[in-house]
């Protein structure tokens, strides 16, 4: 048998050299005149590790991590094809502590398979969930997301299976499947690594939706920052459509079912469903009011399942496996996985996929391994750039969408960021309303001209310019944009700037300037 | 800095792309990628050519390329390096990077270089939160931006 060399093709990979380290095997596998199979497969998501090179031995994977282009050398002198020992050795990758201590349910072929490889993929149980949806009623296939107790992963977290009936419900000519993969929140890239690592799983999720729903036709909305998951998901559709996943009749059943993919154009706001939804229709970014919900008037007016990557990605599993399955992991009314991307000052930066529970501090300390660089962790920000920033005395709070809304934080799409003690806080605040400013799609006064104003009341507070009359004036700034945004991105803006404010006082005490001598 | 293409010439060649576009549902932003992928940038000139096509205002043709941050007025460089600016990021220092490149490029954010080599522009996240700072050169992923590759990216954009 010829070896086969897995080298994840994932955009972080890539980002720490991993086509130069393949260019370097290939050379020296034509140097040696040795035959072997070199295999781009995804990120299993141990980012520190990465490019990690995997071998497929006869006892199973070897990886070795993180090569650089000038280990390859030593790699084959000290026979890494049959899985010897080198100092860059990882051993079997399931058991490196990172990978072992998960629970791997949407991301289970995620850096595992070739990406583009239907055989691959069905052989770890793809297309199982599909394959039965196509023998059940559309009712039952959304009673069962419904009891899995899957909540949009996107954010919001509203359960998937109500959405999905509303939409089944609601009869239409034509009603559409929007995929939302406008990843926009810092600190989040679990959509991007499906897309990159196991596309056919979130199409797999899609064409189950549309038969749930009564949708042939589906969307998948992508960032136009990720150029590499668009590329990812146009040639997965393109052979699903050949293997007649996709198409006028979806795995040889009455339903039909096919997708596109958009590229959005750099507008934050259009991760919001209703700005997302005109960003399709070719307008402006706009948020819409609600109601109507998009499940009754969504996509060119009609009933439309909107739902982040994740949620669809989560969907096969639940299928494949029973809504019993999926709602046995989880605390309270957060059931299953999530996906928790740890990110920024981190040592050990990466996806870790878990059942809700863990505690921020587990995470942080424990899973994360501190800060990067080894100071102290000062903050950590969760959910993106509208989620609030905890201090190490909220370490305890567990991930559950409750216990964090509990604490006036968000958990957002699972991103955590983590700052050692040489942030400013005053300076993170700032930034959130400075970014809302920048973002804004204008239509609503709170978030267009608050966001202005917040960013100059901070500047004022910065050069000490009245303090107490600016922190009163940012407080009730907060307050108003809080509870009278149209959507999230006025609504949320303040959680950040008022997290930061609660929990570090300090840093908006600015040090007292020396009177200038005239 | 590259010659711009005579408005007769962006006229024929947005027509072309609108004919291959226009039977997609919601065609406006595929169109408006596929000007900008041919030209570097949406040229002003393209936009009664659009407007008259899809059956919109100049006004509405002009309101989506205005919201949208892609959409560039004007030609970009040789290359484009889209420098990340979002939190993830800046807990790993991405201000002093971003003031590193501005100063060894002798531009600011939104600038192209005189001789047209390179064009920097802020980005809020590339998904590549756990090799921060990051950037993307030219649509590829470069992660823990340090000085060492700082120095290759000029060099690259340089050549």
């Amino acid at each position: 048998m010829i070896p086969r060399i897995y080298i994840p093709g994932d955009s972080g990979a890539l980002a720490l050299g991993a086509d130069k380290v393949a260019k370097a095997i290939e050379s020296e596998l034509a140097a040696r005149g040795v035959e072997a199979k070199i295999i781009r497969n995804g990120s299993r998501g141990a980012y520190f590790l990465e490019p990690m090179v995997e071998v497929a031995t006869a006892t199973g994977r070897i990886a070795y991590g993180p090569v650089q282009p000038s280990d390859v050398k030593s790699l084959f002198d000290s026979g890494f094809l049959t899985g010897s020992p080198h100092k860059r050795w990882l051993g079997d990758p399931a058991k490196i502590p990172f990978l072992a201590r998960q629970t791997r349910l949407t991301f289970a072929r995620c850096g595992v398979i070739d990406p583009f490889s239907l055989d691959a993929y069905e052989r770890l149980d793809g297309l199982k969930g599909l394959r039965k949806a196509t023998t059940m009623q559309p009712a039952d296939i959304v009673r069962e997301v419904t009891e899995s107790g899957l909540r949009g992963r996107g954010g919001a977290g509203f359960p998937t299976g109500i959405k999905w009936k509303t939409v089944l419900d609601t009869p239409a000519d034509r009603k559409y499947i929007v995929c939302n993969a406008d990843e926009g929140d810092s600190g989040t890239f679990a959509d991007r690594m499906i897309m990159e690592g196991d596309p056919f799983v979130l199409i797999e999720g899609m064409a189950i939706a549309g038969i749930a729903t009564g949708a042939t036709k589906g969307f998948i909305y992508i960032r136009s920052e990720y150029p590499h998951a668009v590329a990812a998901m146009n040639k997965a559709a393109a052979i699903a459509r050949k293997a007649g996943v996709l198409g006028a009749s979806v795995l040889g059943s009455s339903y039909a079912f096919d997708i596109e993919v958009r590229v959005g154009a750099g507008a934050y706001v259009c991760g919001e469903e209703t700005s997302l939804l005109d960003s399709l229709e070719g307008k402006r970014g706009e948020v819409r009011a609600k109601p109507p919900l998009p499940a009754h008037k969504g996509l060119f007016g009609k009933p439309t399942v909107i739902n982040n990557v994740i949620s669809l990605a989560s969907v096969p599993v639940i299928l494949d496996k029973g809504a019993a399955f999926y709602q046995n992991f989880g605390l309270g009314r957060s059931r299953g996985t999530i996906p928790i991307q740890i990110a920024g000052n981190v040592r050990y930066g990466g996806l870790f996929e878990a059942a809700f529970g863990l505690t921020l501090g587990e995470i942080v300390e424990e899973i994360g391994g501190g800060t990067r660089s080894g100071r102290p962790v000062k903050a950590v920000q969760v959910g993106g750039p509208l989620g609030a920033y905890f201090p190490r005395a909220l370490f305890d709070t567990p991930f559950d969408y409750e216990a964090f809304a509990a604490r006036d934080g968000l958990i957002g799409h699972a991103g955590i960021v983590v700052f050692d003690d040489t942030a400013d806080m005053l300076k993170q605040a700032r930034f959130a309303m400075e970014f809302c400013a920048i973002e804004s799609c204008g239509k609503c006064t709170p978030c267009r001209i608050g966001s202005q104003r917040g960013v100059e009341v901070l500047d004022r507070l910065a050069r000490n310019i009245e303090p107490e009359k600016q922190l009163a004036l940012v407080t009730d700034l907060c307050n108003t944009m809080k509870f009278g945004s149209l959507c999230a991105l006025g609504g949320f803006t303040p959680y950040p700037v008022m997290s930061a404010l609660t929990h570090f006082p300090e840093d908006f005490k600015p040090a007292p300037v020396a009177e200038a001598a005239e | 800095m590259a010659l711009q293409p005579a408005s007769t010439e962006i006229a024929t060649r947005t027509a072309s792309i609108i004919q291959q576009m226009q039977g997609l549902e919601g065609p406006l932003l595929p169109i408006l990628h596929g000007v900008q992928e041919e030209f570097g940038y949406v040229p002003k000139e393209a936009l009664p050519v659009i407007a008259d096509a899809l059956n919109l205002s100049r006004a509405e043709v002009h309101g989506v390329v205005s919201f949208y941050h892609d959409f560039r007025k004007n030609p970009a460089g040789r290359h484009v390096l889209k420098l990340c600016q979002a939190e993830s990021c800046q807990s790993m220092g991405s201000d002093e990077v971003a003031d590193k490149l501005k100063k060894l490029l002798g531009i600011d954010f939104h600038e192209t270089t005189h001789d047209g080599s390179v064009t920097l522009e802020p980005v809020y996240c590339l998904g590549l939160c756990a090799c921060s700072p990051a950037a993307l050169l030219d649509g590829e992923p470069i992660g823990r931006l340090d000085d060492v590759k700082i120095g290759e990216i000029v060099r690259e954009v340089r050549t």
